[in-house]
């Protein structure tokens, strides 16, 4: 029996006092495709960046083809024939994608984009070589990074969590060209903790929880449910599905809304229109980089329209579109936005300083001095209630890990009792129990006539929690689409666009 | 001589030691560096370049061991900016005195001497041209200068190492992963930065002013570095940017010369008025600055 193509043996890493590897067996078999299986902090980057050379192993050995190999950078993991597709692309936005790939392949420009279009069309990933970065989509980003890896040569090709960023249509893409390059000879590894995708196209699964490997399987032998078990260490918590209320009162009206920024990487919006009434959930959908980002700070109040422009975002039926974050958090607005450190909470103040940054109007502050008490008081109400896994108070919010921050965010918000409550990316990076945990917050929430608005790019996840759901695209709005009568399929061909959809995907940012 | 053929004669001369020092910049910028201390990395070259030439080593010597000074300070803010990530505004802003410091220092027994500076070269045929002749007849430094500016912008645009310095500066987290050693690459262009400001601060004190005076530099160094932002980090426009500055400070003299009674502070200050406001008009296209600007500028990077 031939060697196998990567071995690890004992491989371990540790961070000051937290060990993210501990003692890791993995054997990657020629022409496999292997997923590494695990929650988010299971140490599943980690191990990747071992074996790719970015960070060093503290113990253990990894052999290649038999023999011991040390790498000490990309450089040398390149050279022996590892590539790496990162999760957040290592592209330069202000190059062009042959520039980008000249970085890393030598050979003339002409050369390169010949190269580009013959593999483009070998492994169905088309893309224009003399397109810049910045105007592609995240899909073909992706494209460009994997096109990258495969030019040069590599035995082996990490994935770290390839589909988190691409909808459903060009998913099956991506498993296409994957199936394809397995049968060229190139093995890969496959990070993922999306159980239904590992168990689609992977021959073998290595589970890791907390650090180590928990179990080595073939995952077309076994079900969801049995391998999230595995990966949880418990059963999935099952979602109460919401039964559905007569819907109330408007509180978030946008009405013909259009926007222009003055960034050029910016997404404009154009006639955008929409409601969310009390007692329901409305999701929005889409490819990240839409006009999420830009919807959500004109909503937050972050960014306001001019005076004239006013009526375009009404709030409990006032217009307020000419109003900062704080007026529209007066009328019963509250807002957690996407990234947690750094606009959900300040990194370096404790979580009691952080709650006081939105719910000092509950009586937080008296006479312009703060009631450190009531703050404190307010803050462990938060840990308890939400099952925040956090020493104290006093505990700095940048020391938390994602999960355990984003449920203190969501619970400081909730805690403010909203009327008109928007959420963006609510579970992103957070892992399964806390997940769960907070979309159940949001259901209840609803439950008591709670307005809800949610911005998700999981397509699951808002299938879970809303009521109607529209998808963006393009800064375009599709219409709203009651969850009862639609399906992932229906939202995934609004995400790419009808045109495209039929192709089998190509979804571009911006036209 | 009329003003015009006087101004077109000069102003390439006046533009030489910005253009220099912004040059430099403009690579340590590009690959996310802000360096501020230019007016000190020129200030000593200056003086070095200086006392060579004075003491006889003649103008080759003299640019050589300036650019040598220059790349010496350039390299201890390197080590305090890039390998023990200090803050690079503050940083800059000690070696600009520090530099200030040692120029006043080793020239306190130069004061008010003089140089010989560099013969001109004339272009044979185009120098005789009216009005714009004397636009064909300047010292090597600014041919040299002008070769170098067409140089780095050839460079930064088209070639392998020009594409590796913007990729550093944009994202230098990425330039890491793909395997390039992001430290050693913005040592580099620090480096070469501090090289061209010790050659600009050579050429004010040998050539274009072969006069010691303390404090001779004289806020060049600042212009300089407002020249790269405001060109939106552009070759073309850096070049555009120094040789208007220098084209508007000849034009404050003309104007003196011929008699038109203005305020001698208010023609001063023209030059900096006139670059400020053209150039702010320029970069105010977001667009561009966007696209050209440099995403990690002035921000350490640490493994």
């Amino acid at each position: 029996m031939p060697s196998p193509l990567l071995t690890l043996r004992g491989l371990g890493k540790s961070y000051g006092s937290v060990r993210a590897n501990h003692a890791i067996d993995l054997e990657v078999a020629e022409g496999s495709i292997h997923a590494i299986l695990g929650e988010n902090g299971a140490g599943k980057s980690t191990l990747m960046k071992l074996i790719y050379g970015v960070e060093t192993p503290d113990a253990g050995e990894i052999l290649w083809r038999g023999a011991p190999l040390r790498v000490t950078s990309p450089a040398e993991a390149r050279r022996a024939g590892i590539g790496m597709v990162f999760q957040h692309f290592s592209l330069f936005d202000t190059l062009t994608v042959v520039e980008n790939i000249s970085l890393v392949v030598p050979g003339t420009k002409a050369d390169l984009g010949q190269r580009i279009r013959t593999l483009g069309q070998t492994f169905g990933l088309d893309v224009d070589p003399q397109a810049y970065v910045h105007a592609l989509s995240v899909g073909e980003r992706q494209r460009v990074e994997i096109i990258r890896c495969l030019m040069t040569d590599p035995r082996l090709l990490i994935l770290d969590e390839p589909t988190s960023v691409l909808p459903p249509q060009s998913v099956e893409r991506l498993f296409q060209t994957l199936q394809r390059l397995k049968e060229g000879g190139v093995s890969i590894l496959f990070i993922s903790h999306k159980l239904d995708e590992v168990r689609a196209i992977c021959d073998r699964a290595t589970i890791l929880r907390a650090g180590t490997v928990v179990d080595n399987v073939d995952p077309r032998g076994h079900d969801a449910h049995a391998l999230a078990r595995m990966m949880i260490g418990h059963a999935m918590p099952e979602m109460a599905h919401a039964r559905s209320l007569a819907p109330g009162e408007v509180l978030l009206q946008v009405d013909r809304l259009n926007h222009r920024p003055d960034d050029p990487f910016a997404m404009a919006l154009a006639d955008m229109s929409f409601e969310v009434r009390t007692g329901e959930v409305l999701g929005l959908a889409g490819v990240s980089g839409n006009g999420q980002a830009e919807l959500t700070r004109l909503i937050s109040g972050e960014w306001t329209l001019p005076r004239a422009d006013a009526e375009r975002v009404r709030m409990m039926g006032r217009p307020v579109g000419d109003r900062g974050a704080a007026d529209r958090r007066e009328l019963g607005f509250a807002f957690v936005p996407e990234e947690r450190l750094g606009r959900g909470a300040v990194p370096d103040m404790s979580l009691a300083d952080n709650s006081l940054l939105t719910a000092h109007r509950l009586g937080l502050v008296r006479n312009g001095l703060i009631d450190r008490t009531r703050e404190a008081a307010f803050t462990r109400r938060c840990i308890e209630e939400f099952d925040v896994r956090a020493p104290g108070p006093e505990a700095e919010a940048g020391a938390l890990s994602g999960g355990n921050l984003q449920k203190f965010i969501v619970g400081r918000e909730l805690m403010l009792a909203p009327r008109l409550l928007f959420v963006a990316q609510p579970t992103w990076g957070v892992d399964i129990g806390a997940a769960t945990a907070i979309r159940r917050r949001l259901v209840e929430l609803r439950n008591q006539g709670c307005a809800i608005f949610v911005i998700s790019e999981e397509i699951e996840e808002l299938f879970e929690i809303c009521d109607r759901v529209m998808v963006i695209r393009e800064g375009r709005l599709s219409p709203s689409l009651r969850i009862a009568e639609t399906d992932v399929q229906e939202v995934g061909r609004y995400m790419v666009g009808t045109r495209e959809g039929t192709g089998g995907g190509d979804e571009r940012a911006h036209s | 001589m009329s003003g015009l053929a006087f101004i077109i004669a000069g102003m390439l001369a006046a533009a030489t030691p910005f253009l220099l020092a912004a040059l430099g910049e403009l690579v340590a910028e590009r690959s996310g560096v802000l360096n501020l201390g230019i007016e000190g990395m020129m200030a000593f070259g200056a003086v070095v370049a200086f006392i060579i030439v004075h003491q006889g080593g003649g103008h080759a010597a003299g640019f050589l061991a300036a650019g040598v000074a220059g790349m010496a300070l350039a390299l201890v803010f390197a080590w305090l900016a890039l390998s023990l990530r200090a803050n690079q505004v503050a940083a800059g802003l000690a070696i600009a005195i520090l530099g200030e410091g040692l120029s006043a220092l080793f020239g306190k027994t130069y004061e008010s001497t003089t140089v010989t500076g560099l013969p001109k070269i004339a272009v044979p045929g185009l120098a005789d041209l009216p009005v714009a002749g004397g636009l064909f007849q300047q010292d090597p430094i600014v041919w040299l200068t002008l070769l170098a500016t067409l140089g780095l912008w050839y460079a930064l645009r088209f070639t392998k190492l020009g594409l590796v310095i913007r990729a550093v500066g944009e994202n230098p987290g990425a330039a890491r992963a793909i395997g390039y050693p992001v430290l050693a690459i913005r040592y580099g262009a620090v480096a070469f930065g501090g090289l061209m400001a010790g050659f600009a601060g050579a050429y004010a004190s040998t050539v274009y002013t072969p006069l010691w005076a303390e404090g001779m530099i004289a806020g060049r160094g600042w212009i300089a570095l407002a020249l790269v932002v405001f060109a939106t980090w552009m070759t073309g426009r850096v070049f555009f940017g120094a040789v208007l500055f220098g084209a508007v400070s000849l034009g404050g003299l003309a104007a003196q010369a011929s008699g038109v009674s203005l305020n001698s502070q208010f023609l001063a200050s023209l030059p900096y008025i006139v670059t400020i406001i053209v150039l702010g008009i320029i970069s105010s296209n977001k667009r561009l600055l966007k696209i050209n600007g440099v995403a990690s500028l002035g921000e350490p990077f640490g493994p």
